[in-house]
């Protein structure tokens, strides 16, 4: 050591080496595991600007009567995904009491990370989330433990340009496309006729979370309900996810969808038909695009399919100091007023099993959400498992070359993709 | 007193250097280096090699040394070989084309050719602007219905450039050949104004050409400027990921343009395997280590 140019290197290499392991360590600090705290709380909201509308007036109303337990809300910070933001605040202890945007792909990670609060802790937390949603909610489980509560569901059905329909000679108001043909017949007389430059336009790119967009609504569809994984077994390398798997690669092989990315809104700008959304596409649209919607097709034409939720669920962070209160918040700002109050809002389904019934006057002045009220009652959503994220990345990967790109075979998809999964959630 | 008084000059020249002042100067940046590049780094070490994922503070769960394990899980996936013979793909065309492009169009500048500020400048814009924005252009001119497609007419390919297995890393190793040429073409230009002015007047009256002068005088006298070149468009060229993201889909198409900070990316954020993301940047660190050693060797003086 005798040498400066030494000492110092070994100096600058302890040092790298103790902050390292001191990070390792996971640090001291406390789990913040206090049910029973009560005071200010923060929540995180999407970005959605009627959500925020609508989550700013329910924290008014709270706040008025809770003096000493004041909330505070703001949109979840700026990043490439929520998710990712949620993913730093939990490492870093700065994830907020609760959050308005959960995805349940993510929840397995986080639960792993130690960043949420299973809410069947709290004495009427399982009851209060299985009066809300009835049998569904087995299916927000992770680990035997309630640690999201169902909120809302965007329900995926098939939108479509009324205008563009009947430019190819579909009837508008009685398409009749429930079946594979009869959709694969539509499509083609699209874009034979030159209504428009392609039938549907899926985004074809590789994110983990697309094939909630084309696969899995017309598999759960097909299905009848089966989830992508049950009891840790991979379940679509079957007859079932044969079908939608062929349907969508005969879309891509005869032209009916692009491979690639649209650089524009496909549907304002009318290069395209159909397109698989929510209830969101409805005020979205309404100025620019006639749209009408119906059920995701079936190999039988199934008349009620079930389909996708693309639920956004709430959660409580083992970073909240005041659990106590947050609950009490979650229950407030998810009562049948507040639920209300979201779906007049936001026009998004909440998630409570008498829906159409319970909000008949909203469904009655605004005929147009009706027919997602129906569906909001026969929806799946993604199972609650572990690596969620890789195994929904490794179905798209193989997917996107055997389906998009035709570079493998449907069957080499299907049974590569289930032996990767089934790898992966079994450890 | 005095062998006391000099042994404590001599520990205070051990840490603080002959300029006390001077030291003290560089010391945030010593501190930025430590705190940015130096800690990560080394944490970057110490994760590739235990089964590690990040936690909330306070969960204090095991997270034991398996050694060489994930390193051998990245080095058997096909996916994390596929990423790097991509990049393998994109370097062969990019490096020179940066090189030689930069080079030359830095020699015509310096040249004294007309409207040279213009072209400056023309060259430059893309360097400064955002990647995010250039790809929405490049999009707009490579999509199957684009324009460059529509001038093609039936000499387009089919499939697309950007949907195409074989086009799509060539494709994007122009677009970033193209937006980073700005950058070299001014570092090249720098480096030719200290080239003598006598040594091109000599070599002329010795009846040297054109190309012979370019190729003896100027080629050789830029060469330090080269070999740096050649390092900056290894390293930028080997950590691509927006042009990858976003211009062809997020690595597509069928992983045909995946790289390996995308991979990263992928499995250290998104799938929260962050060990197995550390094991992919230290082969990447290495890669990009050898390369640019061999940049430097191949160019060095004889």
């Amino acid at each position: 050591m005798k040498h400066p140019r030494m000492a110092g290197t070994a100096a600058l290499l302890t040092a790298v080496a103790l902050t390292a392991a001191c990070s390792s360590g996971g640090g001291g600090g406390d789990g913040g595991e206090s049910p029973s705290g009560t005071g200010p709380i923060t929540v995180w909201l999407s970005n959605n600007e009627q959500e925020v509308g609508w989550g700013q007036d329910v924290v008014d109303a709270w706040n008025a009567e809770h003096p000493d337990e004041q909330v505070t809300a703001q949109e979840i910070p700026a990043g490439s995904s929520s998710e990712e933001a949620i993913t730093a605040a939990i490492t870093a202890g700065t994830a907020p009491c609760l959050v308005y945007n959960i995805s349940s792909a993510a929840v397995p990670g986080w639960v792993r990370q130690g960043g949420l609060v299973n809410l069947s802790q709290f004495e009427d937390g399982a009851s209060y989330i299985e009066d809300r949603v009835g049998e569904g909610a087995q299916t927000y489980l992770t680990d035997d433990g309630y640690y999201q509560l169902p909120w809302k569901s965007n329900p995926v059905m098939v939108m479509y340009n009324k205008t563009v329909f009947e430019e190819a000679g579909i009837d508008p108001e009685n398409p009749d496309m429930a079946t594979y043909d009869d959709f694969l017949a539509g499509s083609r007389k699209i874009v034979e006729s030159g209504a428009a430059d392609s039938a549907i336009w899926p985004s074809p790119t590789n994110e983990f979370f697309q094939p909630w967009f084309d696969f899995y609504p017309l598999y759960l569809a097909e299905s009848g309900g089966t989830s992508l994984v049950e009891d840790q077994q991979a379940t679509f390398d079957d007859e079932n996810g044969k079908a939608v798997a062929d349907f969508w690669a005969t879309i891509y092989s005869e032209g009916l969808a692009p491979k690639e990315a649209s650089t524009d809104d496909a549907m304002s700008a009318g290069t395209t038909a159909m397109q698989l959304a929510g209830p969101w596409a409805i005020a979205s649209y309404a100025e620019s695009v006639d749209v009408g919607f119906m059920p995701v097709p079936t190999s039988t034409g199934e008349a009620e399919p079930i389909t996708f939720a693309d639920s956004k669920n709430v959660s409580m962070f083992t970073s909240c100091e005041n659990q106590a209160t947050a609950w009490e918040f979650l229950k407030f700002s998810t009562s049948e007023e507040s639920d209300g109050q979201l779906l007049e809002a936001t026009g998004q389904m909440p998630l409570r099993t008498d829906l159409a019934t319970t909000y008949a006057d909203y469904f009655e002045a605004n005929p147009a959400y009706e027919v997602f009220a129906a569906q909001a009652e026969r929806t799946g959503d993604v199972p609650s498992i572990p690596n969620s994220v890789e195994v929904w990345q490794a179905f798209r990967d193989d997917y996107s070359s055997a389906v998009i790109f035709g570079s493998s075979t449907v069957e080499e998809f299907l049974s590569g993709a289930a032996e990767t999964i089934n790898g992966l959630v079994q450890g | 007193m005095s062998t006391a008084s000099g042994e404590l000059r001599t520990t205070r020249q051990r840490w603080w250097g002959r300029q006390p002042i001077g030291t003290l100067f560089a010391l945030p940046y010593l501190v930025f280096v430590l705190a940015i590049f130096a800690y990560p780094l080394g944490f970057a070490v110490y994760i590739a090699f235990h089964d590690y994922y990040f936690t909330a503070p306070g969960v204090d769960v095991p997270k034991p040394f398996v050694g060489f394990d994930n390193f051998a899980a990245v080095l058997t996936d096909p996916q994390v070989l596929e990423a790097f013979r991509n990049i393998g793909v994109f370097l062969v065309i990019n490096v020179p084309l940066t090189v030689v492009l930069s080079l030359v169009l830095a020699t015509a500048l310096n040249a004294g050719i007309r409207w040279a500020a213009a072209y400056r400048i023309a060259f430059y814009v893309p360097y400064l602007t955002a990647s995010v924005s250039l790809v929405g252009v490049w999009m707009l001119l490579f999509s199957s219905g684009g324009l460059v497609n529509a001038v093609l007419g039936p000499l387009a390919p089919d499939p697309s450039w950007l949907v195409s297995s074989t086009l799509a890393m060539p494709t994007i190793a122009l677009f970033v050949t193209w937006k980073q040429l700005g950058f070299y073409i001014l570092l090249y230009l720098a480096a030719l104004q200290s080239v003598p002015r006598e040594l091109h007047e000599s070599a002329e009256t010795d009846g040297a050409n054109a190309w012979q002068r370019f190729r003896n005088v100027t080629v050789p006298g830029v060469r330090a400027t080269t070999v740096l070149v050649l390092v900056l468009a290894i390293i930028t060229g080997a950590n691509l990921f927006t042009e990858p993201y976003l211009l062809t889909n997020g690595g597509g198409p069928d992983g045909a343009s995946v790289t390996p900070v995308l991979l990263i990316y992928q499995r250290g954020i998104q799938q929260q395997n962050p060990d197995t993301a550390a094991a992919i940047g230290m082969l990447l660190v290495i890669v990009v280590g050898v390369l640019s050693l061999a940049a430097n060797r191949i160019n060095r003086e004889r």
